[in-house]
């Protein structure tokens, strides 16, 4: 998938608003032809300035922008041909829908015909066929959101940027659009920069995600290379749950790091550190922890059950263990699966590769 | 679900005694109506007195004409048979003088000299100085011989057709002259000789200079509301303080700066006969005519103006603009056909607010327009405080109340009035 040169291509750039500090800290990322990229961050991270840097609203301080080979940098928005769909959507609200989805063709100085044709097809695209002549406000938060969706796909575009397009909507709907937002731009084959702070939204739909924070890329991966690969403690803490413990390095050897915690020694996987001497963070995801194991695990430890809570496909447990008592388990709901009691002693173990060893 | 679904509908029905139940909630309302009532009593007095009732008094003026009927009610009577040029037989004559010697009350004769004189000039000299020859007059001898002796106007078809025309206690006569327009001797409706035409002109004049003056502060207002949306609230509500600052200020105060800054030798003047512009005999006149107006009532009109269109742009979500220029529209294209649009209910109101303001200005058009600045609530003011023809003002006054409705209307028609936001 990864091509020799991006698609889109952000070169060593740097954004300040102030001339004091810098909201974007060079920022390299190549984007490939049909590619869904995710810029997942929390506010403030940097990453709605980089979307605003591509389409052409925001100027980087330093480094450039490419587009399909062409540096951008001083291409004025109108003439970049990019879509993009915004986050309270920005319809103009004395227009009807279609004259919406008409307004990209009639600057472009299309024809009457072609404009009726495209706008009927963008329409039924997102199935708002029958909505053409309503306005704007007579529709539903997410029919807006389609409409929304057309219009920036309605001129064909080969780049649609996304500025956390599902966030006005309920979570219901939100899953809904998140599938139908895929699989137009993979039908359509379009490349799409989506940004948003919902890691769930980021996981199900990218074909790679950007974790940004503090205006750099913590790290650039598929989904599940970010979920089960984190390479710094910020990426494992902000997407998914996670168990931390901190610690101290004491060996490492045979790709396995001997960590003491609360006085015991966990084994995990090197990952972020330097050697022996180091202070780490460990992070082991809640389902990867089991609870009276069957088999050996290489990490077993004694702990007792604080909270039992139901959710329904599956039950987490908060137990006290090396020291912390908010350690979370989460047992499916499986048939045939343990009953535990609150105050009930556990013994809680995993493997080595599941517990890695970042940065403190 | 299921359980919800078993469960009677009858949730709407109202019981038996529903009438009660209505009943009941009238009484258990009512206090609350008589209190809500009572807030607004004090407001609702004070506009009945100090407003609607001058108001409309006011209006009933302009068609009110009590003065032919009151004092001379037999002879306006006996003038339906009268025809034009020659005047009125020996009778009618005969009836007047009766008439004129009793009146109804000693102020009577007065008041209906003034009245006449309004549509025939010289009649109030004339009733003034038959009434005071009444007693002197041989009632042996034809009365119209003798009347005429005392002054020809007696003769004066022009005259007659007059007291004829104003045999009604109502009378459309101050509208007609209100337009420029007259009765001629056979009672017919024409239009005034040009030289005497001054309302319809004054009219004419008061509306597309108002409109000049409404364009004019849409050109100078629409930059400066956007750039106070635009700015951070702060600087913006800065700014907003010297839009603000001439509210503030006396009316009179900012209108004789005006004359300062403008007459022929005055400080505008001043600076370009120095900066070598224009030479020290050709001093622009900018004051005591219409282009005094236009700019005093630009300047004091302007915030009218640039308020509305300020809390309708403050509303204009910037990502709008955004939204077009990454759809493919330049710059100027998405302000005009994204951004303009969504201004529109300000320009309205702002442009209703200024017009309606603008044509029933007064204080401003008389201090600065001298002689062709003036405008038809000066000629109002005229005939309320100088000639003291009421009617005549009341007419005008009507006439431009509506006109004001009738674009009101028209307003709402085109645009809806509830599209307009005045803040």
């Amino acid at each position: 998938m990864a091509q020799h040169e991006g698609f889109v291509r952000f070169d060593d750039v740097q954004k300040s608003y102030d001339g004091e500090t810098l909201v974007v800290k060079s920022l390299n990322l190549d984007i490939a032809r049909g590619e869904f990229l995710t810029m997942l961050g929390p506010s403030g991270s940097g990453k709605t300035t980089c979307l605003m840097m591509l389409a052409g609203f925001e100027t980087a301080t330093h480094g450039e922008i490419y587009l399909d080979g062409r540096q951008i940098n001083d291409v004025a928005p109108h003439k970049r041909d990019i879509g993009m769909v915004f986050q309270n959507y920005a319809l103009f609200p004395h227009m009807t829908v279609a004259e919406n989805l008409a307004f990209p063709l009639e600057v472009r100085g299309k024809g009457k015909a072609e404009i009726g044709d495209r706008v009927k097809r963008g329409l039924d695209m997102v199935q708002l066929g029958a909505f053409g002549n309503r306005r704007p406000a007579q529709l539903s938060g997410g029919q807006q959101q389609r409409v929304a969706l057309a219009r920036a796909l309605v001129f064909e575009p080969h780049l649609v940027l996304m500025d956390e397009p599902l966030g006005a909507l309920d979570k219901q709907l939100r899953e809904t659009m998140q599938y139908e937002i895929k699989h137009i731009a993979n039908n359509l084959g379009i490349t799409v920069v989506y940004v948003t702070h919902d890691q769930t939204e980021a996981l199900t739909m990218s074909d790679r995600i950007a974790v940004f924070n503090d205006g750099r890329v913590q790290q650039l991966a598929s989904p599940d290379q970010l979920y089960e690969a984190p390479v710094n403690a910020f990426v494992a803490q902000f997407i998914g749950e996670n168990n931390r413990f901190s610690g101290k390095v004491k060996r490492v050897e045979n790709n396995t790091a001997e960590v003491e915690v609360a006085g015991h020694l966990i084994r995990a996987l090197p990952v972020n550190i330097d050697g022996a001497g180091d202070t780490t963070t460990l992070s082991l995801r809640p389902e990867r922890a089991h609870i009276n194991p069957t088999e050996p695990l290489p990490n077993l430890f004694e702990g007792r059950v604080q909270e039992l809570i139901y959710h329904g496909d599956h039950i987490r447990a908060r137990v006290a263990v090396l020291g912390t008592d908010d350690f979370i388990v989460k047992m499916p709901n499986a048939h045939g699966h343990d009953h535990l009691q609150q105050g009930d002693d556990v013994r809680l173990g995993w493997h080595v590769d599941d517990c890695r060893a970042l940065d403190a | 679900m299921a359980q919800q679904a078993t469960l009677p509908i009858s949730g709407h029905e109202l019981p038996a005694d529903a009438q009660s139940l209505k009943a009941r909630l009238r009484k258990s309302e009512r206090t609350n109506k008589w209190r809500a009532f009572l807030f607004v009593v004090p407001l609702l007095l004070f506009i009945l007195i100090t407003f609607i009732i001058p108001i409309g008094s006011m209006l009933y003026r302009s068609i009110d004409n009590p003065q032919v009927v009151e004092t001379i009610p037999r002879t306006a009577a006996m003038l339906a048979d009268w025809t034009p040029p020659d005047p009125p037989s020996e009778d009618v004559f005969k009836t007047l003088v009766a008439e004129l010697r009793s009146p109804p009350d000693p102020a009577a004769i007065g008041k209906l000299a003034v009245r006449i004189n309004y549509e025939v000039s010289g009649a109030s000299s004339l009733f003034r100085k038959t009434e005071r020859r009444l007693k002197r007059l041989d009632d042996a001898a034809p009365y119209r011989e003798q009347l005429i002796k005392i002054d020809k106007d007696w003769a004066d078809p022009e005259l007659w057709a007059a007291i004829k025309s104003l045999d009604s206690p109502l009378t459309g006569s101050y509208f007609l002259a209100a337009t420029d327009m007259t009765r001629n001797v056979n009672g017919e409706i024409e239009m005034q000789p040009g030289s005497r035409q001054i309302y319809l002109t004054l009219f004419w004049r008061t509306f597309w200079l108002s409109g000049f003056i409404t364009l004019m502060t849409l050109l100078l207002g629409f930059p400066i509301a956007h750039l106070l949306a635009i700015l951070p609230l702060r600087t913006g509500n800065l700014l907003m303080i010297l839009v603000l600052l001439p509210f503030w200020t006396s009316l009179l105060v900012r209108t004789t700066s005006w004359i300062v800054l403008l007459q022929t030798n005055g400080v505008l003047n001043d600076l370009l006969v120095w900066l070598g512009i224009i030479s020290n005999d050709n001093r622009i006149r900018m004051i005591y005519n219409k282009a005094g107006t236009v700019i005093a009532m630009t300047h004091i009109l302007l915030p009218f103006m640039i308020l509305p269109l300020y809390s309708v742009m403050r509303t204009i979500k910037p990502t709008y603009m955004r939204a077009a220029r990454s759809l493919g529209a330049t710059q100027w294209t998405a302000f005009w056909r994204v951004y303009v649009p969504q201004t529109l209910p300000g320009v309205g109101a702002g442009a209703i607010l200024v017009f309606i303001l603008a044509i029933g200005y007064y204080i401003t058009p008389a201090l600065v327009g001298g002689q062709d600045g003036q405008l038809i609530s000066n000629m109002i003011a005229y005939h309320m405080q100088t000639s003291l023809n009421w009617g005549l003002a009341a007419a005008l006054g009507s006439l431009l109340l509506g006109a004001v409705l009738v674009l009101y209307f028209v307003y709402n028609r085109l645009v809806g009035i509830e599209n307009m936001k005045l803040g």
